[in-house]
């Protein structure tokens, strides 16, 4: 193999796919990159076994080829190399290393054989799909927080994704939830989506698809089967395992009957929130809601530090009320939604409460309370 | 002319060099300058599961006892003429056996001995209420400022003790007293048994002078050998170093221990030492290396923590396992985070998983689950969004309690359990 490559492109590409590798691993070929070169320009590709990224990066092939090389070296020399710096990749046949040169710079790399690289047998994918990048980003953006980290409980160490009829349309859903909180998001379905089956993506692959769409226009391809989710942004192609597991059936999760409805101003709610938590201890964040007619009292007591209270103007005419909330929660979701006022849909202070923008908003939370 | 201690008849004598109690005649005379003015006490029972086995069959009072066993098992008291043989506790049976063939071996039972041990326990904390237990049959007592409610100094409140001990619970004790924790803790070992031994302040340091590193608290034979290449082997070696080089050679411990070389100890005796986990392993007879055949014992385990965490009023926060292969190798995996729990399943699972990790064809010979990062037990499985089976479930393994306690502990299993015992 021997390639020129511009050094900004082969950064590009290496920041996408180094992110894969794990930085320790029991198996060595997993800390390389494989690259390999064709007509198409350089491919590069990382994997983890569950998850692998393969990106392009426009090149002058003199000779195609493909080896692997440690990622996380590869990616370190080049990021040091000079703006605007041509970069040449070369084997050397016999020894089993590459070259790497680039003005007066000269790498020796160790290599790893590219048929002992391995590969994510993707199969047959069901079904197929382009969605608007800013679609995909709100869905995954609004949901992510939600993921639990809990290793017991698996299943819940992503986000749902499935469609759904709802109010007569097809509409394309994400859920996340670590059991404490939970996120609905929906989007209308983009086409050729409807009857997709529903598939738990891994956060992994969750945190590496919104780098991939950050800042980007357009269409994203997503591809389903059973096991496996392939997403490809631009030269980018993602592919990722899926969880395999049952999601809970979360629409039971979200309360039906909760008829006191609270609207508050979200900004002022917002920062009068973080203001009283100051006071509250790591451990426990409860911010206690007193929530009677017009306004709202927030208040947090601890013992080692002392006392908080502040009052919210509120939008309120049923029965007082005192909620407790955790704060880093509460703020975590006011944070996700964006209207100007938040509606909060509430039953008692032992139950789930709902908050959305507004009635019908495309996000919905539920939000266990705590004892205060 | 010296005042003298009976600790048989507990009169308080006065005369010059008596050997003899001139009341009853007794041999076991208590005496010390400082005797009146010592508080910090350690009480340690004499060769306390053998004992309570000689107590319960008398025909064994005059044979070598030793409890300990099973198929591999080590000893884990001698009782003190099978001493005599050189039967040590922690000594592997058969050589236990091989130095002392006549040995009387009895299987430990537990259960009885945690019942004396409560009894002492509760005895002592009608002296004062600061009793730290160190295990089931010894512990710190702090009898300061106690004078004046029983009419009596230290010194003869614990000699009245140990003679009660004697006459009501069957048991001997030895106690050691002085003006620190590990002087009485070193005094107790002094006099075994039926002892009585007093360290005071102005004796301190030529006590402590000739004694080896081995007998401070935190100095076992791994740590003795290693101060012994720094040149330091008895107490006297370490109070001619100054700090900076202790600091240099030994770290921290270099400063600790020059402390108590000088015979300076100030931890306090503390009655509540909360505990930090709740566990319970076993020891297999034959090493297990398969998944199938660990996980009921698991479960068993996982029972046996949640039951125990229920009655204690806690809940755990992590799980760890626990793992000892054929070699020795211990293995402790730990997950934590968990929602504050006292439920044997949830235990259980989480165990179970680690567990699965592990399993790559080694053999064990002990596996253990523990519960840690403890929260009260109002905060257990309070449920959440997801987690709807919970209360079925706390249900379940409350009405498990009741029925143990009632019908005794093989009244209900576990399917898992039952299959795995019938095998």
């Amino acid at each position: 193999m021997r390639v020129t490559v511009e050094r900004a492109a082969l950064v590009r590409a290496l920041s996408h796919v180094h992110r894969v590798v794990e930085r320790r691993t029991t198996i060595p070929i997993l800390s390389n990159v494989l690259l390999r070169s064709d007509a198409g320009g350089l491919r590069l590709k990382a994997t983890d076994l569950d998850l692998e990224v393969i990106e392009t990066a426009p090149a002058e092939v003199a000779q195609p080829g493909a080896t692997t090389v440690p990622a996380h070296t590869l990616h370190d020399i080049v990021r040091k190399l000079p703006d605007g710096a041509q970069v040449s990749l070369e084997t050397t046949g016999d020894a089993g290393q590459m070259q790497l040169r680039s003005g007066r710079s000269r790498f020796t790399l160790q290599t790893l054989p590219e048929t002992d690289f391995p590969d994510i047998a993707a199969g047959e994918m069901s079904h197929r799909f382009a969605i608007a990048a800013d679609s995909l980003r709100q869905l995954i953006g609004r949901t992510q927080f939600a993921i639990s980290q809990e290793e017991t409980r698996y299943y819940l160490n992503g986000i749902f994704a499935h469609t759904i009829e709802s109010e007569g349309a097809t509409v394309l859903r994400m859920v996340a939830t670590d059991g404490h909180r939970l996120a609905r998001v929906e989007a209308p379905a983009p086409a050729g989506s409807g009857g997709m089956p529903g598939v738990i993506i891994p956060r992994k692959a969750v945190n590496e698809i919104q780098k991939l769409i950050e800042g980007r226009d357009g269409d994203v391809s997503i591809e389903l089967s059973p096991t496996k989710i392939r997403v490809t942004v631009g030269e980018t192609v993602l592919t990722s395992k899926l969880i395999d597991g049952t999601f809970p059936d979360y629409q039971r999760v979200i309360p039906a009957g909760n008829d006191k409805r609270l609207i508050v101003d979200r900004a002022e709610f917002t920062a009068a929130v973080d203001r009283v938590s100051t006071i509250s201890s790591e451990r426990g964040r409860a911010v206690k809601l007193s929530i009677g007619d017009g306004k709202i009292t927030l208040s947090v007591t601890n013992p080692d530090s002392g006392s908080a209270t502040e009052e919210v103007e509120a939008d309120y005419d049923s029965a007082p009320l005192d909620i407790g909330f955790n704060a880093r929660y509460l703020l975590d979701i006011t944070a996700e939604l964006d209207g100007d006022t938040t509606l909060f849909r509430l039953a008692e202070p032992g139950s789930p409460t709902i908050i959305q923008d507004r009635e019908n908003a495309p996000a919905l939370y539920v939000l266990m309370p705590m004892r205060v | 002319m010296a005042r003298f201690l009976c600790r048989d008849c507990l009169r308080d004598a006065e005369s010059d060099a008596a050997r003899r109690c001139p009341v009853c005649g007794g041999p076991r005379l208590l005496s010390h300058p400082e005797r009146d003015l010592l508080t910090i006490a350690h009480v340690d029972c004499d060769a306390f599961y053998a004992t309570i086995e000689k107590r319960d069959d008398p025909a064994l009072r005059n044979r070598p006892v030793i409890v300990g066993g099973g198929k591999r098992g080590v000893v884990s008291t001698a009782c003190y003429i099978a001493r005599t043989y050189g039967v040590r506790s922690a000594m592997p049976m058969f050589k236990a056996l091989d130095a002392c063939p006549d040995a009387v071996v009895i299987k430990p039972d537990m259960e009885k001995y945690v019942a004396v041990g409560r009894e002492v326990r509760r005895m002592m904390q009608e002296l004062t209420p600061l009793v730290q237990p160190l295990s089931i049959d010894e512990a710190f007592l702090d009898l300061s400022g106690t004078q004046d409610l029983h009419r009596a100094p230290p010194a003869f409140v614990l000699a009245d003790f140990a003679r009660r001990v004697e006459k009501e619970i069957g048991i001997t004790l030895s106690v050691g007293l002085s003006h620190n924790k590990f002087l009485a803790k070193i005094a107790s070992d002094l006099d075994k048994p039926r002892g009585f031994s007093i360290v005071g302040r102005a004796e301190t340091l030529d006590f402590l002078a000739d004694k080896p590193l081995s007998i401070l608290p935190g100095v076992g034979r791994a740590a003795a050998a290693r101060y012994e290449r720094a040149g330091l082997r008895r107490i006297a070696d370490l109070r001619e170093r100054d700090a900076a080089s202790l600091l240099r050679d030994l770290g921290n411990d270099g400063l600790r221990l020059r402390a108590l070389a000088n015979g300076i100890d100030e931890r306090r005796v503390t009655p509540d030492r909360e505990a930090k986990t709740i566990s319970a392993e076993t020891t297999f007879n034959e090493d297990i290396a398969d998944m199938a055949t660990l996980v009921p014992l698991l479960m068993r385990l996982s029972e046996k923590v949640a039951a125990r965490l229920r009655k204690q009023d806690l809940a755990g926060r992590s799980v760890t396992l626990k793992l000892k292969t054929a070699q020795f190798e211990l293995r402790t995996r730990t997950r934590g985070g968990l929602a504050p729990t006292q439920l044997s399943m949830r235990i259980f699972e989480v165990a179970r998983d680690l567990l699965g990790r592990e399993i790559d064809g080694v053999k064990f010979r002990l596996i253990g689950v523990g519960a840690g990062d403890l929260a009260p037990g109002s905060d257990a499985d309070k449920g959440d969004l997801v987690d709807v089976g919970v209360a079925r479930e706390v249900a379940r393994e409350t009405a498990i309690d009741r029925l143990r306690e009632k019908f005794g502990s093989d009244a209900i299993q576990r399917g898992a359990v039952f299959d795995s015992r019938r095998r």
